[in-house]
């Protein structure tokens, strides 16, 4: 029979249903200044740790928002907390606190979807 | 006869004026520069339809000939002081006018690039704003980058000094969006070997005709859009500029350069609308702009009785939405002193 692939492709849907928002809702009740991010990559273009590797602080924020806490836990660990992100967001996030509690609460939160 | 005195003679009081006159009413315009006309008097081609800013100009002047008002160029108001149902001005000409009701049409400013360090307006020599492009782009302009060389590669950033806490300004300035459309629109026609990018967040073509300009834009004048913030400009030797943003919709960073950098500056009240307002007692909200009693039904109306709005001393708007706010000024005005004939 012929081999389409189609099993390689990993699910790529976001099942929101499946969602566990508690580690996103601690965090925005910490840091409410992080509900207003609009996406705009300005943290990234400045990031000092995505500079040297393969980082992406807004797409963090992103997986965060839909619970994808696997991949966040590893890629977190990259961000060296210089703050740089911070001078550039256009909505005044602070986002070394995010950081922070991401960090610090992320392995009492784990989802095991994903 | 009723006096009205409307301070500011951009196209916000021109528009207004005119119509109050043909209401019948006895108008003055009070304009703190030498010409009337605003910020028209600095453009070049307009949105939507690229016609010439000086054709509207020319029509403005006409307005102003044809029709019986007075304007006091090179003038500010001084003071107002209410007395009963009127007002009692004085210029820094020196005179005293007696108003039955004022209209503020004091405009906006432009957004000052220089607190933006970090895109490096009036640091590096390739960064423009939007208002200078628009004398570079009038005929007879040449636009030549260093070594006397056309720029082969030109970038727009949206959003300066507008939706950015950093600056304190939070609101969006609603027209330059589609200014950055028409710019490189007009910079591709004039040099159409150059490679042209706007750098946005959103874009809001909200207008109509926008969003067809806006695919034109990419269809005929191949201007490419990228979703991503500027962090940052800096200069290198050969005076090009290295610009910073994240290319949000592949989610890498990018790196560019460039040989001319436009930046989209935004409106603020500024200090002519905040002295006016200031000197009859108008409010401003929190961004500077004047305070209506409300934003539906009464935006011309201002919180202090026999004191109306008109024009982008309001919000930003562009010069179509300024025309439109400026009649329904004049309609406010004349409906408010026809009661108080009674
Ligand atoms: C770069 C750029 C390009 C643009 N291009 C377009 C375009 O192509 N098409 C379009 O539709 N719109 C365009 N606009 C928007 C357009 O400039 C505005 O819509 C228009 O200028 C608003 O008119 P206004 O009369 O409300 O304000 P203004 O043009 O600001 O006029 C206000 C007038 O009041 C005077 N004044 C202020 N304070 C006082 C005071 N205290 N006493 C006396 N006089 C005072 C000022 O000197 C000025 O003459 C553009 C804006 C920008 C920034
Ligand atoms: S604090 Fe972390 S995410 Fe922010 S710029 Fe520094 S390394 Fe990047
Ligand atoms: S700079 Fe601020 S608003 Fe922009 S993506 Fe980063 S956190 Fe969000
Ligand atoms: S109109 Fe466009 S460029 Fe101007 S502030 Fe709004 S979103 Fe930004």
């Amino acid at each position: 029979m012929k081999e389409f692939g189609y099993t390689i492709i990993k699910q790529r849907t976001i099942d929101y249903d499946q969602f566990n928002g508690r580690l996103l809702n601690e965090i925005l009740l910490m840091e409410p200044s992080f509900k207003v991010c609009l996406s705009c990559g300005g943290c990234t273009a400045t990031c000092s740790a995505g500079d040297l590797v393969n980082f992406n602080i807004r797409r963090m924020n992103l997986l965060l928002r839909r619970g994808e806490t696997a991949e966040l836990e590893s890629e977190i660990q990259k961000c060296m907390l210089c703050g740089k992100c911070m001078l550039v967001c256009p909505r005044g996030i602070n986002l070394r606190n995010v950081i922070m509690l991401i960090k610090k609460n992320i392995s009492r939160n784990k989802t095991t979807k994903y | 006869m009723k006096h009205i005195v409307i301070i500011g003679g951009g196209i916000a009081g021109i528009e207004t004026a005119s119509a109050l006159t043909d209401a019948g009413h006895w108008v003055t315009v009070i304009e703190k520069d030498t010409r009337v006309g605003g910020k028209l008097n600095n453009w070049s081609y307009l949105f939507p339809d690229f016609t010439p800013a000086e054709k509207i100009a020319e029509s403005l002047l006409e307005k102003c000939r044809e029709k019986d008002f007075s304007i006091l160029p090179d003038t500010e108001v001084k003071a107002i002081i209410r007395n009963q149902d009127k007002f009692n001005i004085h210029t820094s000409g020196n005179q005293n006018l007696e108003a039955d009701a004022i209209v503020l049409a004091t405009g906006y400013e432009l957004f000052d690039a220089r607190r933006k360090e970090e895109y490096g307006y009036k640091i590096y020599d390739q960064v423009v704003t939007s208002a200078d492009l628009e004398q570079l782009l009038r005929p007879g302009e040449s636009l030549t980058v260093a070594a006397g060389k056309n720029p082969k590669r030109i970038a727009f950033v949206h959003c300066v000094g507008s939706r950015d806490e950093k600056t304190g300004n939070h609101y969006c300035s609603k027209v330059c969006c589609i200014t950055g459309v028409k710019q490189a629109i007009e910079l591709k026609k004039r040099l159409p070997e150059a490679e042209i990018f706007c750098f946005y967040m959103d874009l809001r073509m909200y207008g109509k005709h926008f969003e067809e300009l806006y695919r034109e834009a990419q269809e005929k004048y191949d201007i490419q859009f990228i979703r991503g913030r500027l962090s940052e400009a800096s200069e290198k030797i050969d005076k090009s500029l290295l610009i910073k943003a994240e290319d949000t919709l592949s989610g890498r960073p990018l790196k560019m350069n460039v040989d001319l950098l436009v930046l989209l500056v935004g409106m603020e009240a500024g200090k002519g609308t905040a002295s006016a307002a200031f000197s009859c007692g108008v409010n401003c909200e929190e961004s500077g702009f004047l305070k209506s009693m409300d934003s539906l039904l009464r935006s011309n109306i201002s919180q202090q009785e026999g004191i109306f709005l008109a024009g982008s001393c309001t919000a930003p708007m562009s010069l179509n939405d300024t025309l439109l706010h400026a009649r329904s000024a004049a309609i406010e005005v004349n409906n408010y002193l026809k009661k108080s004939i009674k």
